[in-house]
């Protein structure tokens, strides 16, 4: 076995290790946010999407990849960005939804294709006590990615990861 | 792709990513003067999402030309720039600058839904993932519309004026440039006609239901994109002056 230059696997469980920067309890596998991992010899070809365009993450995202497949010892490691197709919150995985919970992020829900104007939203049930007694404070939070919720039986004040 | 078209396709992405440049920053001149901190942070949202989308069309256009995505928003001066006047406005009153959000995101989201079957495959792929991202924009800006529109009555006459102002603005968004026709031929954007007469319906019917009334008169409608009010000097000599201090940094 050759050690010097690490399979595909061991490139993404390297990547496993690289926490979200606004969410670190969940790591950019979870996410969804590295799409491939190609290996060919002592080069590592990485290809990854943005969740939200404007997301200014996406930089610091890039970078630790990239630092995370250079430490393995490939020579040349090269980040591709993708758009298509377009990052789901559906790519995050069972396991990270259940963490976001905990850490006390309501998860996303099931993504479906709805129009341009959705008037009737989701019940968002309170990552805290479970109630889907909750009303929207705000469509938009403190990353792109999420929006301000309360709940009306524990009065707890929280967070939402949006559904897209 | 030929090369007239290409220089076709080249002026259209320019043009849709100075649209979104300049409003978002625009709206970010509320980051800190928000009526309240929920909208603070909402518009501040909308502007990092438009700025976003500055980016990926920027980046359409680096993948034809080459070009800098950075260079061209921070190095350009004011008469190359392509956005419509109605961006460029000073952000005036809080009505002023939902209106004018919510007219923006209207005809985005309507053009981005037309341009879904673009028959140049980078175009169709950025915009499903842009798609996404608007119609959060539109649920908001749609909602402050109505607030204002049939609030009190000094919202109300705010968010009126601000209609009568920037209504003959909007149209701009629909003048399709010298050689769009090419590019709709070939498949690659939609027809903006098309795109405007569903603009109408679905804002015409929002504005009369939120209490407000289309002007009687016109106004003011620019025509080409060639030509820009005084406002956008000012808001790039403040948008472009830390990048111009000093060009050649790598890292801010």
């Amino acid at each position: 076995m050759d050690t010097l230059t690490p399979t595909a696997e061991r490139v993404w469980e390297a990547l496993r290790q690289v926490p979200d920067p606004e969410i670190p309890v969940i790591n950019v596998v979870e996410m969804g946010i590295v799409r491939d991992v190609k290996v060919d010899g002592d080069r590592a070809t990485l290809t990854m999407t943005p969740t939200f365009s404007g997301c200014p993450a996406l930089h610091l995202i890039r970078e630790q990849l990239e630092a995370a497949a250079r430490a393995l010892g490939f020579a040349e490691v090269e980040v591709r960005t993708v758009l298509s197709p377009p990052w789901s919150t559906d790519w995050i995985t069972p396991e990270a939804k259940e963490k976001l919970r905990q850490y006390g992020i309501a998860p996303p829900l099931p993504a479906q294709e709805v129009g341009l104007i959705q008037l009737e939203l989701a019940p968002i049930r309170c990552p805290r006590c479970g109630s889907l007694n909750t009303s929207t404070k705000n469509t938009f939070g403190p990353t792109l990615c999420k929006s301000i919720h309360v709940c009306n039986d524990c009065l707890e004040p929280f967070e939402s990861f949006k559904t897209v | 792709m030929n090369e007239q078209l290409k220089q076709a396709l080249i002026g259209k992405l320019t043009a849709l990513a100075d649209d979104e440049l300049i409003l978002a920053h625009r709206d970010a001149e509320w980051t800190g003067h928000g009526p309240i901190l929920e909208e603070d942070i909402a518009l501040a949202n909308i502007a990092q999402d438009e700025l976003g989308h500055a980016s990926i069309w920027l980046n359409l256009r680096s993948a034809l030309d080459g070009s800098d995505p950075d260079r061209l928003a921070f190095f350009r001066d004011a008469l190359e720039f392509r956005n419509s006047e109605l961006v460029e406005l000073p952000k005036g009153d809080w009505a002023f600058t939902m209106l004018r959000q919510y007219l923006f995101d209207t005809y985005e989201a309507l053009w981005l839904s037309a341009a879904k079957n673009s028959t140049y495959p980078p175009l169709a792929e950025a915009v499903a993932k842009i798609l996404r991202e608007e119609r959060f924009h539109l649920q908001h800006t749609r909602a402050w519309v109505e607030r204002l529109g049939q609030g009190t009555e000094e919202s109300h006459r705010r968010i009126q004026e601000a209609l009568d102002m920037q209504w003959g603005y909007a149209q701009q968004l629909f003048v399709p440039l010298a050689d769009e026709h090419l590019l709709v031929a070939a498949g690659i954007v939609p027809e903006l006609a098309e795109v405007k007469q569903a603009w109408l319906e679905h804002t015409t019917r929002h504005l009369r239901n939120s209490g407000l009334e289309l002007p009687l008169q016109m106004g003011y409608q620019p025509t080409h994109r060639e030509t820009h009010t005084e406002h956008l000097w000012s808001i790039l000599a403040e948008m472009q002056s830390t990048a111009r201090w000093d060009p050649e940094a790598k890292v801010w």
